[in-house]
């Protein structure tokens, strides 16, 4: 079943246009991500499923229903802000009780429900504490609780974890993740932490430019990205990018008809005596676990390494590399991905 | 090192000491002399030689100064009510609601604060009389509210842009209609700010002299400032000090209850809205 379908959803602000033509499905129970650059109309999206814009054109529809003029609270949506966004001069207890007693359910239900997403997220203890006395993790467990406690049918997460330190973000990111398999609820989520983005979702969205540039798993889009954007955006270090031209040593096989760029990973290039191309290290970025080679190509051009063996290589060194054959991506002059 | 710090933190309190002395001072001098009767006022005493009430006694036998401070307070009140209700609807509209001209009707209402009284004053005079509102409290009210709206607006509209804008969305998201949002969301967190701007509001009305001189007539309209300067003794070569002095305590009395209870709060209007600007 559909939980949640958008039929070319447009948002314009003054003569700008965010949203271009959104057009997606999602399923019952999905973990469904958007990502993309600053910008991109991520957000936004978010809002016009909300309610909390209004779109300039095309429809939204919840659950089977269609939504689009339905007023936010009775859209059976509810939403995880970045700021939180917790009602400060309520208490804990007050603040996840708020939107049950609005719709005037009876007192000992407000308190057994509100026990019990208390209880789901362990801030049992601080439901008679006021926002300011809790800590940024606090206030995340609330403000989940509070949009918990309402029993949606979809869950929007606004960017809810770019306020916590690193340690943090990653634990969180977990207990969301437990969170969605417990319930099973439908949950929807912006980020522009590809990390996030890509441990998250059951399947990805990018957006760039108002536009989808591609749905799909975050492992598939990751390996067959269908552009250039993607293929960039998605992954730390970004997806070396050359021309045909410089590249052609690397290809043990003729390119592809059309093909412009060649696209190869950092992971998927190697150190090898005999490799097709040299290039110079101008910087080591040391990770631990790997390290990041910055190479200067002997003919022009730049790239990027994942290294592992030890010793590291110095910079200055000349190195010859090669890369892995089955993992090249090649995309034409318009930047989609050919075959 | 220590001693260096112990040298300024003493210096500190001096100043402070020093500070408290002249703000202080001159009221305190006001409630001794207000103590003391017949000729004693003129001679010069640091200490209350003597407790005599009775020129606070014939404050309100003399002339009718109950009614005058009523009449102030019933402005002050209203004042502070017009200013806090249109200025928290206005500061919301021209907070949260995008329209044409904003930003000109802002700065259009900054300028009107800017007038001098006197500059107005005819004007005013004119417009009161031809409303039929001369020798009348209302007629204080409306002038009153003319001159206190502008910087109420514009402090509370500084509040309002403040408020984070998701709080009100999530409270949307959780079903709350405009009143609910009013009431339940806004308010409380306004909280503050309406004490900080009633406050100030209240303090200008109840201080105000050349409008209250000017608007009214008869002692029986008249403020408390007004009836203050107006005070006369047995002859027109006398200035009854004593009763001058008593009034003046009596007058200042609520306003410094006003603050102490609101002390808090206040501190946390007047700091909250300048963290961002």
């Amino acid at each position: 079943m559909t939980a949640l379908r958008l039929e070319g959803l447009r948002k314009a602000f003054g003569g700008l246009e965010v949203l271009q033509g959104v057009d997606l499905e999602v399923a019952e129970g999905e973990f469904l991500v958007f990502v993309g650059p600053s910008g991109c109309g991520k957000s936004t999206l978010l809002r016009l499923i909300a309610g909390l814009e209004q779109p300039s054109g095309g429809d939204i529809h919840i659950g089977g229903r269609r939504v689009t003029e339905t007023e936010p609270a009775q859209r059976g949506v509810s939403m995880v802000f970045q700021s939180y966004a917790l009602y400060p001069h309520m208490s804990v207890y007050r603040n996840i009780a708020f939107g049950l007693r609005l719709a005037r359910t009876a007192e000992e239900r407000v308190a057994e429900r509100v026990r019990r997403v208390a209880a789901l997220l362990q801030i049992e203890e601080l439901l008679e504490r006021r926002p300011r006395e809790l800590s940024g993790g606090q206030r995340q467990r609330v403000a989940i609780a509070r949009a918990i406690v309402r029993e949606p049918k979809l869950f929007l997460f606004d960017e809810p974890l770019s306020n916590l330190d690193a340690a943090l973000r990653v634990q969180t990111r977990l207990e969301i993740a437990k969170l969605h398999q417990e319930l099973g609820t439908t949950m929807v989520y912006v980020t522009h932490d590809q990390v996030e983005a890509m441990t998250l979702a059951d399947r990805l969205v990018v957006l760039n430019g108002g536009r989808i540039e591609q749905v799909g798993p975050p492992a598939e889009l990751y390996r067959r990205p269908a552009n250039l954007f993607v293929a960039g955006f998605l992954g730390s270090p970004r997806m070396n990018l050359l021309p045909l031209a410089t590249a052609r040593p690397l290809l043990p096989f003729e390119p592809p008809a059309g093909a412009e760029t060649l696209g190869v990973r950092p992971e998927d290039l190697h150190l090898a005596a005999d490799g097709p191309l040299q290039g110079r290290v101008t910087l080591v970025e040391e990770l631990g676990e790997t390290r990041i080679l910055h190479l200067a190509l002997a003919e022009g051009g730049s790239l990027a390494l994942r290294h592992r063996p030890d010793p590291p290589p110095r910079k200055g060194e000349t190195l010859r590399l090669a890369a892995d054959p089955e993992r090249l991506h090649f995309f034409d002059a318009q930047g989609r991905r050919v075959a | 090192m220590t001693a260096r710090r112990l040298l300024r933190g003493v210096a500190f309190r001096l100043l402070l000491l020093l500070l408290l002395f002249y703000l202080l001072f001159p009221f305190y001098y006001a409630v001794v002399t207000s103590l003391q009767s017949g000729s004693e006022v003129f001679r010069v005493d640091y200490w209350p030689r003597s407790l005599d009430l009775s020129n606070y006694a014939t404050v309100f036998a003399e002339q009718p100064f109950a009614r005058n401070i009523l009449n102030s307070l019933l402005v002050a009140v209203a004042v502070v009510g017009i200013a806090l209700v249109l200025g928290l609807t206005a500061a919301f509209a021209l907070a949260r609601i995008r329209f044409r001209g904003r930003a000109t009707l802002l700065l259009t209402i900054l300028a009107v604060s800017m007038f001098p009284q006197v500059a107005v004053l005819s004007g005013m005079f004119e417009l009161i009389r031809g409303l039929g509102l001369y020798n009348s409290l209302y007629g204080l009210v409306l002038s009153y509210s003319i001159f206190t709206l502008p910087f109420t607006v514009w402090v509370l509209t500084a509040f309002v842009r403040d408020l984070p804008r998701e709080i009100e969305e999530a409270a949307i998201l959780d079903g709350a209609g405009p009143w609910v949002l009013l009431t339940r969301i806004f308010l409380p967190l306004l909280w503050p700010a309406m004490v900080t701007t009633g406050l100030l509001a209240f303090i200008v009305a109840w201080n105000e002299f050349l409008f209250a001189l000017t608007f009214t007539l008869s002692n029986s309209q008249r403020t408390v400032p007004v009836a203050i300067a107006l005070m006369s003794g047995g002859s027109q070569f006398e200035l009854p000090w004593g009763n001058i002095m008593a009034a003046s305590v009596i007058v200042t009395l609520p306003l410094i209850a006003l603050v102490l209870v609101f002390q808090r709060k206040l501190v946390a209007g007047l700091t909250a809205g300048a963290v961002k600007g």
